[in-house]
């Protein structure tokens, strides 16, 4: 049952083949059977899953209209408030908050009947690319337990793609939903900015951040992103106009006539060979659906890794100042006579990770003031110029494409001590989000070198992210009769697993 | 040395000012949030995760707020920004929730204004322009109350309490160009300056404007320059100046100060000062000689702020007159002696009596009415003048009834106790109570007849010439006929009956 994707779940659901108190104690027990090895949730909430479940199941049977995810379980990347219910995002500085209040999104999501089993793993404060950054310990890639899946949202994909979740959700900042996604072999879209409310989303960086859905189909990922977008008058940067018809079109996924632009600063150095392999194949896929491929330039890609790295560490030193002691969360240093400065000062080194305290700092400096306009100032005119870019490149095509990172997974601790290698993973994955566009990132096959899952990135003009799911389902479909059976039925079994 | 004397300041140097003025906004709800905003609730029972910064809160622009500051900046005579952008202002503080301060850095709403001010001097009033360099909106911080040690501050302090009951509280800080060429009157032309700001907001209706409770906070940049030089002095601050007087005085204070340090050769710090009510001095606060690093940029969380210029118009159409020129034309029209006019200004009954005479009602009466009888009664019960039930429709009603000559004054003055005892209109008052003039002279005549049998003497002093002891039979027959009778016609008819007419 729990191999199964949310669609096929959720019409088991409405034929009464099955409840939802029988789904989610199924995914209980498989966090159960797998999450020792996987390691993907930082808390379980068997107990309020269950009574969701539950309140769903007592609903359909008066005859309640439900939404179309109404019952499926799903995981909560660690990042979203929801009141109660342990949140830190990854962080030892807020080990033991219970938010009094609910992210947005998880009113979404709770309204329409979704039953959240728990919260998942991530870098602290979606800080990186690999989950090794969490406060908590690192997650595994479920294909191979000495890898890492991903990140920042890896405990969401982790969770997805062994099976203890049909769906998630996580948050891309740079990269962090697509990337982690492209690493497990699974779907992950990072929506239009504005798409998704940010309230009770635990701040990274504000113009960057935005929650997106996992599944393991394009379609499954579908439904939940209609679930999660809206408008949201709680956030002023929510964008407020009706929700692309996200679900519609990845029913369709057609792309015959589709004109595909491949971006050329997206390939070559630096890429894997197999995930070259695998990307090429995809486009000679899309080729034959009818789709024209084209290339198209995007000068000013090459500068998108340093102006991230200058704008996101900028806004989250000042978002991250809120973790003074003062209010919540861990503290420190409170002894006899101790000033608040210190207390603050105590409590900050001890429960940020090295990580954090890297990018405070960069962002601190780069604020600066001399320094504003060298750093922070230029960076925001990058940004500008890579909107140009995608802008141009959108005269000439439809949706763009490229491998979603450069390598499939790698080792656990193979990067740590390199921060600018682990950077390096989020290139192709960063324009998306300094142009405030939508991406998506789809299983294309595996390595031939290693056998490892590779991503299919497919990115869309704002406002316009049933293009993605048009796109990617076609591709989807025409991939899956080309293998006979799902990607993930290729995944070494784990320990225990259902 | 002993200090020098204020005359001895302004005969070597001439005083230059900059006022920041804060002003906390009358909304309902803060400024980022919907929490509510009454003065004086118990400690942090007026908050939520977006003004307490939970993870994951966001901040929201109350647009109320935006209208309130475009007013302003309108009143002030400034340009409105067509795209103006909230900023961070970044530095850690407890009672700051999130660390930073949002606010407008270098794209304030409002900038370029004026304000005409006048000051009474020995050669007659004086008018002085104090140019507006911004008007700008931003978010006030909650309350540290530091328990312990000797002066209240947090160092030394056994603890601290946070209420961040304030925190959030739309703030809008009015800032002036520097004004040079006050000379001596440098002290009464801040202090005019921020009365007519009080009168302005009050008249906007966006603000309390209570400088005892902090809704309105002046701080006061001084510096001193030899006279006949054009290069500015190194300049202090001073904070926490709560009142009209304070005003004055902290700048009169700072300029003696200075002047004692420039006279021995010493440099003014640049600082913050903190006024001492009690002293009328200042004591210095935080240098700010080493410029603290805001690290301002751009609030990410925010969209700008982008009002259309239609919107801007419509705003303009309901600016009120500006209070002092109202009250230059009040005085005028009405012909009101100084004094009086200060007295409706202090008691806060300028609107409610103009309302009276739109109605219909004599300047004149109205006011007397409104300060006399009226105020007294509000007096009594310590409460404003506005809180008590009687309106202005009320007191030209009763002017009305007065000039008809249905009511004497005395009869008004129990008609006036009435309404504020709920007991209806004028007119309902008079039918409940039954008052009315005695104005039948029959019924005079009788009581007249009846008064001059009683007290013959006096009424044959009268017949015999002696007029001034008409009094006490005059007051006799207001007596018996219990106050409702016209004093003058009882006087016409008495004087009549003795013969004297």
């Amino acid at each position: 049952m729990i191999r199964q994707s949310a669609a096929q779940m959720a019409a088991a659901l409405a034929e009464g083949a099955t409840s939802s108190v029988e789904l989610t104690q199924a995914h209980l027990d498989q966090i159960a059977a797998v999450d020792n090895d996987v390691k993907a949730f930082l808390h379980v909430d068997a107990e309020g899953a269950l009574a969701q479940a539950k309140s769903v199941d007592a609903k359909r049977r008066s005859g309640e209209k439900l939404s179309p995810l109404a019952g499926i379980p799903l995981a909560l990347k660690d990042v979203l408030a929801q009141r109660g219910v342990p949140t830190t995002a990854g962080s030892k500085i807020l080990q033991g908050w219970r938010p009094p209040y609910d992210s947005t999104v998880v009113t979404k999501l709770k309204d329409a009947g979704l039953v959240i089993l728990g919260k998942t793993n991530m870098d602290e404060f979606a800080m990186g690319s690999s989950t090794e950054n969490s406060g908590y310990g690192p997650t595994f890639n479920p294909w191979d337990l000495t890898r890492t899946p991903g990140g920042s949202s890896g405990g969401s994909a982790a969770a997805v793609s062994a099976f203890q979740a049909p769906l998630a959700v996580g948050s891309d900042t740079g990269g962090s939903i697509r990337q982690p996604a492209a690493l497990t072999g699974i779907v992950g879209v990072r929506p239009t900015y504005g798409a998704v409310s940010r309230f009770g989303l635990i701040a990274y960086s504000s113009s960057l951040d935005q929650a997106g859905p996992f599944g393991r189909t394009v379609l499954d990922t579908a439904l939940l992103h209609e679930a999660m977008a809206g408008h949201d008058p709680k956030d002023a940067t929510s964008i407020n106009a009706p929700v692309p018809a996200v679900v519609a079109a990845a029913k369709s996924g057609v792309v015959k006539g589709m004109k595909i632009g491949v971006i050329k600063q997206l390939q070559g150095e630096g890429y894997q060979k197999g995930v070259h392999a695998r990307f090429n194949e995809s486009l000679q896929v899309l080729a034959s659906l009818g789709a024209e491929i084209v290339e198209v330039d995007c000068p000013n890609f090459e500068y998108a890794l340093a102006a991230y790295y200058l704008i996101a560490p900028s806004e989250c030193s000042s978002n991250l100042a809120r973790f003074d002691a003062m209010r919540y969360g861990l503290r420190t240093g409170d002894i006899d006579g101790a000033s608040a400065e210190a207390v603050m000062s105590a409590t900050r080194d001890a429960g940020f990770g090295r990580e954090v305290k890297r990018r405070i700092i960069l962002g601190t400096y780069a604020l600066s003031s001399g320094y504003y306009d060298a750093y922070y100032g230029s960076a925001q005119k990058i940004r500008t110029l890579i909107i140009q870019d995608y802008a141009k490149a959108f005269t000439h095509a439809e949706v763009l494409v490229s491998p979603t990172a450069p390598t499939t997974a790698y080792k656990i601790g193979e990067k740590v001590d390199d921060p600018m290698a682990m950077y390096l993973g989020d290139v192709a994955t960063i324009p998306v989000n300094l142009a405030g566009i939508c991406g998506m990132s789809l299983p294309a096959g595996l390595a031939d070198e290693d056998n490892l899952p590779v991503g299919f990135q497919i990115m869309a003009p704002a406002m316009q992210d049933q293009r993605l799911y048009q796109a990617g389902a076609a591709l989807e479909a025409a991939l899956l009769s080309k293998w006979g059976a799902p990607i993930l039925s290729q995944a070494p079994a784990l320990a225990g697993s259902k | 040395m002993a200090l020098p004397t204020y005359e001895e300041v302004i005969a070597k140097w001439n005083p230059v000012l900059g006022l920041e003025v804060h002003v906390e906004l009358n909304t309902h709800s803060k400024m980022f949030c919907s929490c509510a905003t009454e003065f004086g609730a118990e400690p942090n029972t007026q908050t939520c995760p977006v003004c307490l910064a939970l993870p994951g809160a966001l901040p929201v622009v109350n647009e109320k707020a935006i209208e309130s500051t475009i007013l302003i900046g309108l009143a002030l005579n400034c340009k409105i920004a067509p795209y103006s952008r909230f900023a961070r202002k970044n530095y850690f503080y407890p009672d700051m929730p999130k660390n930073f301060q949002i606010s407008q850095y270098d794209e304030p709403i409002c900038f370029d204004g004026y304000v005409d001010v006048e000051i009474e001097t020995e050669e007659g009033p004086k008018q002085f322009r104090i140019e507006i360099e911004r008007v700008h909106m931003e978010e006030d911080t909650g309350k540290s109350l530091h328990v312990g040690g000797a002066t209240g501050r947090i160092h030394g302090a056994d603890y601290s309490l946070l209420d961040y009951n304030r925190a959030g509280i739309p703030l809008v800080e009015i800032v002036t160009k520097i004004v040079p060429g006050t000379g001596k009157y440098a002290p009464e032309v801040a202090k005019a300056y921020v009365a007519e700001l009080r009168d302005i907001l009050r008249g906007l209706k966006v603000s309390d404007v209570k400088m005892e409770q902090g809704s309105l906070r002046c701080d006061a940049n001084v510096s001193l320059k030899p006279i006949g030089s054009d290069v500015l002095g190194t300049r202090s601050e001073t904070k926490n100046v709560n009142s009209l007087r304070s005003v004055e005085r902290a700048i009169r204070g700072e300029m003696i100060r200075h002047a004692e340090l420039l006279n021995e050769g010493k440099k003014v710090k640049q600082e913050t000062r903190h006024f001492q009510e009690d002293t009328g001095l200042t004591r210095s606060g935080r240098s700010k000689e080493q410029a603290e690093d805001y690290r301002y940029f751009p609030d990410p969380d925010l969209v700008p702020v982008t009002p259309a210029a239609t919107w801007i118009e419509e705003l303009r159409a309901t600016l009120p007159e500006r209070p002092s020129l109202r009250r230059k034309r009040i005085k005028e029209e009405w012909n009101v002696p100084d004094k009086e006019m200060e007295a409706m200004i202090n008691a806060d009954v300028l609107d409610i009596v103009e309302a009276t005479v739109i109605l219909g009602a004599d300047p004149t009466k109205a006011r007397t009415w409104w300060l006399g009888e009226i105020s007294r009664i509000a007096n009594d019960q310590n409460v404003p003048v506005a809180d008590l039930s009687i309106t202005p429709a009320d007191v030209a009603e009763l002017v009305a009834l007065v000039a008809a000559g249905e009511l004497t004054d005395k009869l008004a003055r129990q008609v006036v106790e009435g309404v504020i005892a709920g007991e209806g209109k004028p007119s309902e008052v008079v039918a409940k109570r039954g008052i009315k003039v005695v104005n039948d002279d029959g019924a005079l005549m009788a009581a007249i007849e009846k008064v001059c049998t009683e007290q013959a003497e006096t009424a044959e002093k009268v017949r015999g010439g002696h007029l001034p002891a008409a009094g006490a039979l005059i007051g006799a027959v207001m007596k018996e006929t219990k106050g409702q009778a016209d004093a003058a016609r009882v006087r016409e008819l008495l004087l009549g009956h003795l013969g004297q007419a």
